[in-house]
């Protein structure tokens, strides 16, 4: 892998550099209303996230609905223009004066999104869509499809029975596949997959991420696996990351993280992740209540509205991100003031 | 809801500003002064300029547009130029004659729309369904001052059965003025009916195919009930459309009017634009098109206290 | 892996040669071709041109040259099958030319308005914003008026003749395509693959025109041609009016005003005119819906 890895030519810092550094990311919404329409409040959606993703793994983000994950997603590939922070790709700032521009940076970098029926153009065959890309790029029109072509039979997909469908013709797993082969066109060193299998029968699910590890291990690519699905991110990361409320609440190697979850979020997360296995079984007190209102959320820390074992500093000031078991876990950062709150009750 | 409704009363004043601009610009987009196209051209300069300050056409143009507006909200529209009589006067009798037509035309069209729409969605691609939505669909082509010239052949010159023209003398016994409303109040009601009963069709047979409908039919709720929640929910759409129809039946009985030589606020329109009566011009689409903002007011706020959905 | 080792094993891959893939407009046309009603009306349509276009080829008479001693002739007379009117011409020559004027007073009003009101709706639908806002704003204002009354005053003010007709009904006309205009595009905007395009890099003008245009252009049109039904009854009605056209020249509403005068002599041929812009703006209307479910790929296949 490392072997390959040098011989990338874009790779500039040499697998020690990571991919892919975020840095106090934030994004506020306004939220309008009353007689004349004025902002009357903020949804923190993105406030202050900062993460860090190293060449060939794979990141993976949890949280509930609305915690931001996609959100996330969306200011990197700049769909959304960032209100604070700083992306740095492969050691070049994206949109600065001295690193690489946000076009650049897309050709590296590419999304995958979760509606796989909205997210290709209807009135476009699967080889139009494939070849788009990389033709308002430059490429040729008979060199883009001759590459659509073979992205479809990468992604398995029979190219002689796909490339001249139209969408509503594919199931959703073959339109994913199509989805991931577009998001391969323009050669990315990374992809951001946001809720890509969410939509899909448990099976087709299965299939589809088996393909994209296949993909990843051929194409040595660099995952950022966004999903609500306990199960799968699991399956696919080598790191996870739990966001609450606009917030990294976790972070850590993943065997580490689902062995001995610390924040009390976290830990509740996972009791109620349905488990078959009697060994597994937690004591662990469910998450009760719906999260609170993302305007105006709780001050501090914010999950402690719904935390047993919140105390007043909790409300005081905001935990910072910080590696509490140093010696067993240096990588394992928690966002918690308490610290018999981050004792794993097995 | 009361929010809602005084945001869309908000909203209304500008588009209401907008259109006296545009009423009160319109006639100055034409090059030369109303005054000049009204007077005979060998005219003396010192009569011309006297008739400008008589109705004010000599002042900067903004002045002459507050002032306009100003007495406007007063109901003051000033003389016509064509006979000197108060605009407003004439205005009132033709716009209650236009009324009664519209009223009553839009009250018969909307109930053979609604009809023919429910019982096309109820009998969804079977005969009556094929033959209303033929129906519908020349309802929607046809050009209704062509329509009143065939109905007047109709009834009037092949059989004697009604009168053709006017609106009848006040002395006559109410029977007869009744029969000479029955070719504009029919010619007028067409106007609507294809393009309600198509939205009404469509409405019901979308929400015949959502689930709830099944669901309270597998509850076991007869018809009737089942019925009346499609009624509430296809309500919102249509009493949009119902609206904006009406506003269209105020605004283009300018033609059927004409046919039928009814005193309305239409016939005004088209005699003022031959007179070259700028006042009378002014004064009948301004009110015109006032009555139609308001329309579409107290539609919408009827909208969102039947569907709470649109109240945003 | 490099960019050189995926390409040539992209290439191992293989199996067929590409050949570009069928537009999405011919598959349209193919599901039209099957649409009898469509085809009939096309087929009718195509009459109306050709008699109107070609008046000369089907007709001999002048439509200007008539005789006091053919006056109001009825349907059936000999070398006036369609009779005559008032002033003694052939109704059929009359007919004939006549349409060019209609069709032309018609169809130029939703060109204009197809041309200006999608510019500006896509342009309000795409951009958002201040720019959005203020056009749209300016539209409703223009909305505010029911569009036989705006059309009158505007052609009442201006004067009549065929340019201004057509002026009037541009200036009616362009406020609802704006607002077609603006709604499918703001909703073509939203969708998933318009964002997935802009994280390919790919400039604003290429998304316009391979993704936003694409999806935007045919409801447009879709409800241009349904306009065309409309503006055929309006213009003739801003000639019936006398506001339109000028007489001796043909067209079928100045036609029909000048021939309802004669409803008690003639009442068949008085009402010929009226038919023919009935038929003309019902072909239009059933057109409009046929190209409507010929390009809804998902309903038929």
């Amino acid at each position: 892998m490392s072997a390959a890895l040098e011989l990338d030519p874009r790779d500039r810092g040499g697998p020690a550099q990571p991919l892919l550094v975020v840095e106090n990311l934030k994004k506020h919404f306004p939220v309008r209303g009353g007689l004349l329409n004025r902002q009357v409040a903020t949804v923190q959606a993105v406030d202050d996230v900062s993460f860090s993703v190293r060449k060939g793994e794979t990141l993976g983000i949890v949280g509930e609905s609305g915690c931001g994950k996609s959100t996330t997603a969306r200011l990197l590939m700049r769909l959304m223009e960032p209100d604070a922070g700083s992306v740095i790709f492969d050691g070049d700032p994206v949109g600065d004066r001295h690193g690489i521009t946000v076009n650049d940076m897309r050709r590296q970098m590419q999304m995958v999104f979760q509606d796989s029926y909205s997210s290709l153009n209807p009135r476009m065959t699967m080889a139009e869509s494939i070849a788009y890309a990389p033709r308002m790029h430059g490429l040729g029109r008979k060199s883009a499809y001759d590459r659509a072509e073979n992205l479809l039979s990468r992604v398995g997909l029979n190219p002689r029975q796909y490339a001249r469908r139209y969408p509503h013709e594919l199931s959703g797993g073959q339109r994913q596949r199509v989805n991931i082969a577009r998001a391969l066109a323009l050669e990315p060193r990374m992809v951001i997959l946001d809720e890509a299998v969410a939509a899909l029968d448990k099976s087709v699910e299965a299939q589809v991420l088996n393909l994209l590890s296949d993909l990843k291990q051929s194409l040595n690519l660099t995952y950022l696996f966004i999903s609500h699905d306990l199960n799968v991110v699991e399956y696919m990361s080598d790191r996870v990351m739990v966001m609450y409320l606009g917030r990294v609440v976790e972070a850590g190697p993943v065997e580490s993280i689902y062995r001995h979850p610390r924040h009390p979020y976290t830990r509740a997360l996972f009791a109620s992740k349905p488990t078959l296995d009697p060994d597994r079984r937690t004591t662990e007190m469910p998450l009760t209540g719906d999260p609170p209102n993302p305007i105006n959320p709780p001050s501090g820390c914010r999950f402690r509205t719904r935390c047993a074992f919140a105390q007043p500093r909790c409300a005081a000031t905001t935990p910072p991100l910080a590696a509490p078991f140093e010696a067993a876990a240096p990588t394992h950062v928690v966002a918690c003031h308490i610290p018999e709150a981050q004792v794993y009750h097995a | 809801m009361l929010i809602f409704a005084i945001r869309r009363l908000l909203q209304a004043i500008p588009i209401l500003l907008g259109v006296s601009l545009v009423v009160f610009g319109l006639v100055h987009i034409v090059p030369g002064n109303p005054i000049d196209m009204l007077m005979p051209p060998e005219a003396s300069p010192e009569v011309i300029a006297q008739m400008k300050a008589a109705f004010g056409f000599d002042k900067p143009l903004y002045i002459q547009y507050t002032l306009w507006l100003w007495r406007a909200l007063h109901g003051n529209f000033g003389l016509s130029v064509f006979n000197a009589t108060p605009v407003w006067g004439q205005l009132v009798e033709a716009l209650q004659n236009t009324f009664v037509l519209a009223i009553l035309g839009a009250a018969l069209g909307f109930s053979m729309g609604i009809f023919c729409g429910m019982v096309s969605a109820l009998y969804h691609g079977r005969w009556p369904d094929k033959l209303f939505s033929a129906i519908a669909t020349i309802g929607v082509s046809l050009p209704h001052y062509w329509c009143a010239i065939v109905l007047v052949l109709l009834c009037a010159v092949l059989h004697d059965w009604l009168p053709a023209q006017g609106m009848g003398d006040d002395s006559l016994p109410l029977y007869d003025r009744l029969q000479y409303l029955v070719l504009p109040v029919v010619t007028l009601s067409l106007i609507p009916m294809g393009v309600i009963g198509r939205l009404v069709r469509a409405t019901v047979l979308d929400i015949l195919g959502q689930d709830f409908v099944g669901a309270l039919s597998a509850k076991g709720l007869t018809r009737w009930p089942v019925i009346r929640h499609i009624a509430k929910n296809a309500a919102p759409p249509i009493l949009a459309l119902m609206g904006l129809q009406f506003g269209y039946l105020l605004g283009g009985s300018i033609l059927v009017e004409t046919v039928f030589n009814w005193p309305g606020s239409g016939n005004l329109l088209n005699l003022a634009i031959f007179r070259r009566d700028i006042p009378v011009l002014q004064a009948t689409i301004l009110v015109l098109a006032t009555f139609f903002v308001l329309l579409n007011l107290l539609v919408d706020i009827a909208q969102a206290a039947i569907d709470p959905r649109i109240r945003r | 892996m490099s960019d050189i080792t995926l390409q040539t094993q992209l290439v191992s891959r293989a199996e067929a040669p590409a050949a570009p893939p069928p537009g999405y407009w011919k598959s349209v046309g193919q599901r039209l071709l099957r649409d009898k009603t469509t085809m009939a009306v096309s087929l009718l349509l195509a009459a109306i041109l050709f008699i109107t276009l070609g008046a000369p080829l089907v007709t001999h008479y002048d439509p200007y040259v008539g005789s006091v001693l053919t006056r109001l002739k009825p349907i059936g007379t000999p070398g006036h099958w369609l009779g005559t009117d008032e002033t003694g011409r052939d109704l059929w020559t009359r007919l004939c030319y006549g349409g060019r004027l209609s069709l032309l007073a018609a169809i130029l009003p939703v060109t204009i308005s197809l041309i200006v009101g999608g510019f500006l709706g896509i342009l309000a639908g795409y951009a958002g914003g201040w720019t959005g806002t203020l056009i749209m704003r300016t539209m409703d204002v223009f909305y505010a008026f029911p569009s036989i009354l705006l059309a009158i005053a505007i052609c009442g003010l201006l004067g009549n003749g065929l340019s201004n007709s057509i002026i009037a009904l541009a200036v009616v006309f362009i406020p609802p395509m704006v607002r077609v205009s603006e709604t499918v595009t703001t909703q073509a905007r939203n969708l998933d693959f318009v964002e997935a395009a802009r994280a390919s890099g790919t400039t604003t003008l290429q998304i316009i025109r391979y993704h936003v245009l694409a999806n935007v252009l045919g409801p447009i049109m879709v409800y241009a041609t349904s306009l065309i039904s409309v503006s055929i009854i309006l213009s003739a009605g801003l000639s019936f009016l006398g506001l339109g056209v000028t007489p001796p020249q043909a067209e079928w509403g100045l036609m029909l005003n000048s021939l309802r005068q004669a409803i008690y002599v003639q009442p068949y041929v008085a009402a010929l005119p009226g038919l023919m812009i009935f038929v003309t703006s019902m072909c239009f209307n059933l057109m409009s819906d046929g190209v409507r479910g010929a390009m809804d790929v998902r309903l038929n296949k």
